[in-house]
C-alpha cells in the first residue's frame, strides 16, 4: 500500500461530514440526550438507597439480567443502576448508528455508482474507506466526550469523573468496533442490503451470547464484544482493560477491511454470488402474493421483535407488588385504581403500549403502497390487468392481518414471561382479551392510512403524526392530568382499560364501523385519483 | 378500424398544461411514432391512455373504451413499456417476467418467454437490483411481447439497449405488426421511428405540431442537394425556397423546398451540371426544423 492508495483522504472526509452533518448531529443529540436524562429520572424516582434496593430486587431475575446484563445489585447506587440499565442497551443503539453511517457511505455508495465517479477523479483505491473511518471515529470520539462528561457533570455523588470517562469511552469504541464490523461486511458482500443485514445479524449474535452467557455461563458472556461492555463493570470495578480489549480488536477489524479492500476489484465482493430464481413461484404471482413478498422479510422481523417486546415486559411481573407499594413515583405513571392490584393496573398499561407498538408494521404495512407508487414501480403493475381496488386491497388485507399477528405475538410473549415469573399468573384469555380490546384502534389506524393513500397520499404520513399523538396523551395522561377530552381524540383513548375496567362493547363496536368506513373511503378515493409517477 | 383514438385530450397539472388538446389515432396493424424531445408530453399522455392519470379535458378511447373507467379491461388486450423500468431489487428478472405475465392475465407463453429470453441474450437468475438500465428494459420488453396483446404502448423503450440488441427489438415490433398487431411507439431515437413506424405524430410542449405518414410530412418539407457545375451558379441565394447554401470550391450544397424543386433544378441546369446529388429529408431535419422553428417564434 503505498501513498497513492490514499490520496485525497482529507477532502473525502470533510466531504462525507458535510453530507451527513444533520444525521450525525440528530444522533449524537438523541443519544446524548437519553444517557443523560436516565440518571436525573432516576435520581427522582428513587432518592433513596432503600428505593434503589427495592428496584435492585425487581431487577433479581433472569429474563432481565438476560436483558440488560448483569449489575452490581448488592450495591445499587445510581450510577450502578444507570449503567447496569442503560450501558448495553445504549451501545447497542450505538452499534446501530455505526452500522447504518459506515454502510452508507461504503457499499451502499459502491452499489449505486457514486464511487465509481469519485475514484475517476485523482483519488487513491482505499481513500473512500479510510475517509468513512476518519468521520466514524470523529462521531464516535465526540459520543464518548459528550456522554463521559454530561455524566460527569450531572455531579451526583455516585458518578464519578473515572467511571463517567469510561462510560462514555466504551459506548464510543463498542461503536466503533461495530463501525469495523460493517467495513468487513461492506468488503465481503457484493450489495448494501446484505451488508447490513450481515452487520445487524453480528450485532444480535453479540447480544444473544451475551444474554445467554449472563443467564446460564459467564465465560460464554466473555465471547461477546457485548459481555465485554458489562464485563467493564462502570460505576463499579471499573475494569479498564476490557476497554483495551474491544479497541483491540476493532483495530484488528479495520485492518481485515482495508486489506480485503486493496486487493478486491470495485464493485465486486468475496462470497459467492448465486443465481435467483429464473421462474416465480406461484404464490408470488398476484398483487397480493407481491404485496407479501415485498414485506416479508420486514414482517417475520417485526414479529419476533414483537414477540421480545412482550416477553420483556412479560419477566418484570414478578415482584411488582412490593415494588408498587414501596415507590410513589411510579404509581403515580400508572394512576390509582383502589380497588386494583398494581400488577393489574401495570398490565392495562402495557397493553396500550404494545397494542401501540403493533400498530407501527400494520400502518407500514398498507402506507407502504404508496412508497411503491412514489417509485414509479405501480405503473407497470396497473398498466396491466389489475384494477386499483385489486391493488390497495391486496396491501389492506396484509395490514390487518398484521395488526393482529402483531399484537397476538405480544400478548402471548408477555402472558409466557409473566406466568413464568409470578406464582400465581393471570388466565390466558384474560390477557389476551386485554391486548385485543386494542385491536379495532389498529384498524382505526390502518383505515385513516388507506383513506389519505385514497385522497392525499402525500400527507399520509399524517397517521404517524397521529400515532405519535396517541402515545403522549394516553401515556403520560395519567402523569400530566389532561382533560379527558384530550385523550378521546385518539381512537386509543376509546378503548375499556382490561383488566382493571369492565368491557365495554359499544365504543370496540363504534370504531370497527368507523375503521371499515374509511377504508371504503379509502379505496373509493384511490379510484379516483391520478397515479404519480416518478 | 381504429383501435386508439384521442379527441382534444387535455390533461392539466393545476395550470400547467402538460398535454393540450391532443388528438391521435392508431389504426389496427400499423406502428404510430409519437416523437418530441424530453418533457414534451409524451409520458404524460401515454399514462393518461394506461388510466394512470384522469383526463383534465377531452376523450381517450382504447378498443372503443373509455381509458380511464374501463382500464382494467383494455390492459387485457394491451402491453406497456415504460421508459424507465424501475423494478423490485430483491426480486430477480425471471421473477418478475413472470409476475408480469401473469398479472396481464391470459395463459402464460412460457415457449414465447424462453425465445425472448434468448434473443435478448438476458440472464433472469440475477436479482434485478444488479440490472444495468439496459436489462431492466429488457425484463419488460421480454414481458411485453411474451403476452398476448393487440396494442403494444411502448415508451422510450430503447434508450439502454445497444445497438444490438436495438435491432433485436425492431424485428420484434416488425414481428408484432406483421401479425397484424399495433403499436404505439414514443421514441426520440429518430432512425428507429423511421425505420420503423408507418405514421407519426410530433409533439412539442404539450401541442401535436404535425402528423401524417413519413411521405406526407416530408412533402413539408425540404431536400438536400449538391450540385457541381461548370460554371458557378449565380443569383440561387435571392431564389424564393432556397435555403442554407454553402459552397465548398466546386461543390455546393443547399436545401430547397418541395415546392420550389423544378424551379431550382431549370435554374442549375443552366450552368452545366456535372454532377448532382439528392437526399430526401431525414425525421431528424424535419424534426430540427420544427423544433428550430418553434424555438424562434418563443
Amino acid at each position: 500500500m503505498n501513498q497513492q492508495s490514499f490520496a485525497n483522504t482529507r477532502r473525502l472526509t470533510v466531504f462525507m461530514l458535510r453530507l451527513d452533518r444533520w444525521r450525525i448531529l440528530i444522533w449524537l443529540a438523541a443519544l446524548a440526550f437519553f444517557t443523560l436524562v436516565v440518571p436525573i429520572a432516576f435520581s427522582d424516582l428513587y432518592p433513596d438507597q432503600q428505593d434503589r434496593n427495592t428496584m435492585a430486587q425487581t431487577m433479581e431475575n433472569p429474563a432481565m439480567t438476560a436483558m440488560v446484563g448483569p449489575g452490581a445489585l448488592e450495591d445499587y447506587t445510581l450510577g450502578a443502576m444507570t449503567a447496569h440499565q442503560m450501558l448495553l442497551l445504549t451501545a447497542v443503539i450505538a452499534g446501530l448508528m455505526n452500522i447504518l453511517l459506515m454502510n452508507r457511505h461504503t457499499r451502499s455508495d459502491e452499489e449505486d455508482g457514486r464511487q465509481e465517479l469519485i475514484r475517476s477523479l485523482p483519488v487513491g483505491k482505499l481513500s473512500n474507506l479510510n475517509a468513512s473511518f476518519n468521520v466514524l471515529s470523529l462521531v464516535n470520539l465526540l459520543l464518548a466526550i459528550i456522554t463521559g462528561l454530561g455524566l460527569y457533570a450531572l455531579g451526583f455523588e455516585s458518578m464519578g469523573l473515572s467511571g463517567s470517562l469510561l462510560y462514555g469511552l466504551i459506548l464510543g469504541v463498542t461503536g466503533m468496533f461495530f463501525a469495523g464490523v460493517t467495513a468487513l461486511m461492506a468488503q465481503i458482500t457484493e450489495n448494501a442490503r446484505t451488508a447490513f443485514g450481515f452487520s445487524m445479524a453480528l450485532l444480535l449474535i453479540a447480544y444473544l451470547i451475551r444474554a445467554i452467557g449472563d443467564v446460564s455461563n459467564e465465560a460464554l458472556s466473555w465471547a461477546s464484544p457485548l459481555g465485554w461492555v458489562s464485563g467493564a463493570e462502570v460505576y463499579g470495578g471499573n475494569n479498564w482493560w476490557t476497554l483495551l480489549l474491544l479497541a483491540g480488536s476493532t483495530i484488528i477489524l479495520m485492518v481485515l477491511a482495508f486489506y480485503l479492500n486493496a486487493i478486491r476489484d470495485l464493485d465486486a465482493g468475496f462470497l459467492p454470488s448465486r443465481p435467483g430464481q429464473k421462474h416465480a413461484s406461484r404464490r408470488l404471482l398476484s398483487p397480493f402474493g407481491l404485496a407479501f413478498r415485498l414485506q416479508r422479510t420486514g414482517i417475520i422481523s417485526w414479529a419476533i421483535a414483537m414477540f421480545l417486546v412482550g416477553v420483556s415486559y412479560g419477566s418484570v411481573m414478578g415482584d411488582l407488588e412490593s415494588f408498587f407499594k414501596s415507590n410513589e413515583a411510579v404509581r403515580q405513571v400508572f394512576g390509582r385504581e383502589e380497588d386494583a392490584s398494581f400488577t393489574m393496573q401495570f398490565v392495562s398499561v402495557l397493553m396500550f403500549v404494545m397494542a401501540l407498538i403493533a400498530t407501527l408494521p400494520a400502518v407500514m404495512a398498507v402506507l407502504k403502497l404508496y412508497g411503491e407508487e412514489k417509485r414509479g414501480r405501480l405503473d407497470q403493475l396497473l398498466g396491466r390487468a389489475v384494477s386499483r381496488k385489486r391493488m390497495l386491497t391486496g396491501y389492506l388485507i396484509i395490514a390487518v392481518m398484521n395488526g393482529a399477528v402483531m399484537l397476538s405475538l405480544a400478548v402471548s410473549g408477555l402472558w409466557l414471561a409473566g406466568a413464568s415469573v409470578t406464582e400465581e399468573p393471570f388466565e390466558f384469555g384474560k390477557i389476551f382479551g386485554a391486548g385485543l380490546a386494542y385491536y379495532p384502534a389498529t384498524l382505526v389506524m390502518i383505515g385513516l392510512g388507506v383513506f389519505l393513500i385514497g385522497f392525499a397520499p402525500k400527507l399520509s404520513s399524517l397517521v404517524w403524526l397521529y400515532l405519535f399523538y396517541s402515545f403522549v396523551v394516553l401515556y403520560f395522561g395519567n402523569l400530566f392530568q389532561f382533560s379527558d377530552w384530550v385523550s378521546k381524540l385518539s381512537p386509543f383513548g376509546y378503548i375499556p382499560e382490561l383488566p382493571v375496567e369492565e368491557m365495554k362493547w359499544l365504543p370496540i363496536l363504534l370504531l370497527t364501523i368507523m375503521a371499515i368506513g374509511l377504508m371504503i373511503a379509502g379505496v373509493f378515493g384511490y379510484r379516483k385519483r391520478d397515479i404519480q409517477g416518478e | 378500424m381504429t383501435l386508439l383514438k384521442t379527441e382534444n385530450l387535455t390533461k392539466k397539472f393545476g395550470s400547467f398544461k402538460a398535454v393540450d388538446e391532443i388528438n391521435i389515432d392508431v389504426k389496427k396493424g400499423e406502428v404510430y411514432g409519437f416523437i418530441g424531445p424530453n418533457g414534451a408530453g409524451k409520458s404524460t399522455t401515454i399514462r393518461v391512455l394506461l388510466g394512470m392519470l384522469k383526463a383534465t379535458g377531452g376523450h381517450a378511447s382504447i378498443f372503443g373504451k373509455d381509458v380511464w373507467r374501463d382500464a382494467v379491461d383494455i390492459h387485457k388486450r394491451i402491453a406497456y413499456v415504460p421508459g424507465d423500468v424501475n423494478l423490485w431489487p430483491n426480486l430477480t428478472g425471471g421473477e418478475v417476467i413472470d409476475l408480469f405475465m401473469k398479472l396481464h392475465g391470459g395463459a402464460m407463453n412460457k415457449q414465447k418467454r424462453k425465445e425472448l429470453i434468448q434473443k435478448f441474450n438476458f440472464d433472469p437468475s440475477k436479482k434485478c437490483r444488479t440490472y444495468s438500465k439496459g436489462n431492466r428494459q429488457k425484463v419488460s420488453l421480454i414481458a411485453a411481447f411474451a403476452s398476448d396483446a393487440d396494442l403494444y404502448i411502448l415508451d422510450e423503450p430503447t434508450s439502454g439497449l445497444d445497438p444490438l440488441m436495438e435491432r433485436t427489438f425492431q424485428e420484434c415490433v416488425m414481428k408484432a405488426s406483421s401479425e397484424g398487431k399495433s403499436i404505439l411507439l414514443s421514441s426520440h431515437i429518430l432512425s428507429e421511428v423511421e425505420r420503423l413506424c408507418d405514421r407519426v405524430g410530433i409533439i412539442r410542449d404539450g401541442h401535436m405540431i404535425e402528423s401524417g405518414t413519413l411521405d406526407e410530412l416530408r412533402h413539408l418539407t425540404r431536400t438536400n442537394l449538391k450540385v457541381e457545375t461548370k460554371q458557378n451558379v449565380n443569383d440561387l441565394e435571392d431564389m424564393e425556397g432556397v435555403h442554407n447554401v454553402a459552397r465548398h470550391e466546386k461543390m455546393l450544397s443547399l436545401q430547397v423546398d418541395t415546392e420550389s424543386l423544378d424551379k431550382v433544378i431549370r435554374h442549375v441546369s443552366q450552368f452545366g451540371v456535372l454532377k448532382l446529388e439528392s437526399a430526401p429529408p431525414t425525421l431528424e431535419d424535419l424534426f430540427m426544423r420544427h423544433y428550430e422553428g418553434a424555438g424562434g417564434e418563443s
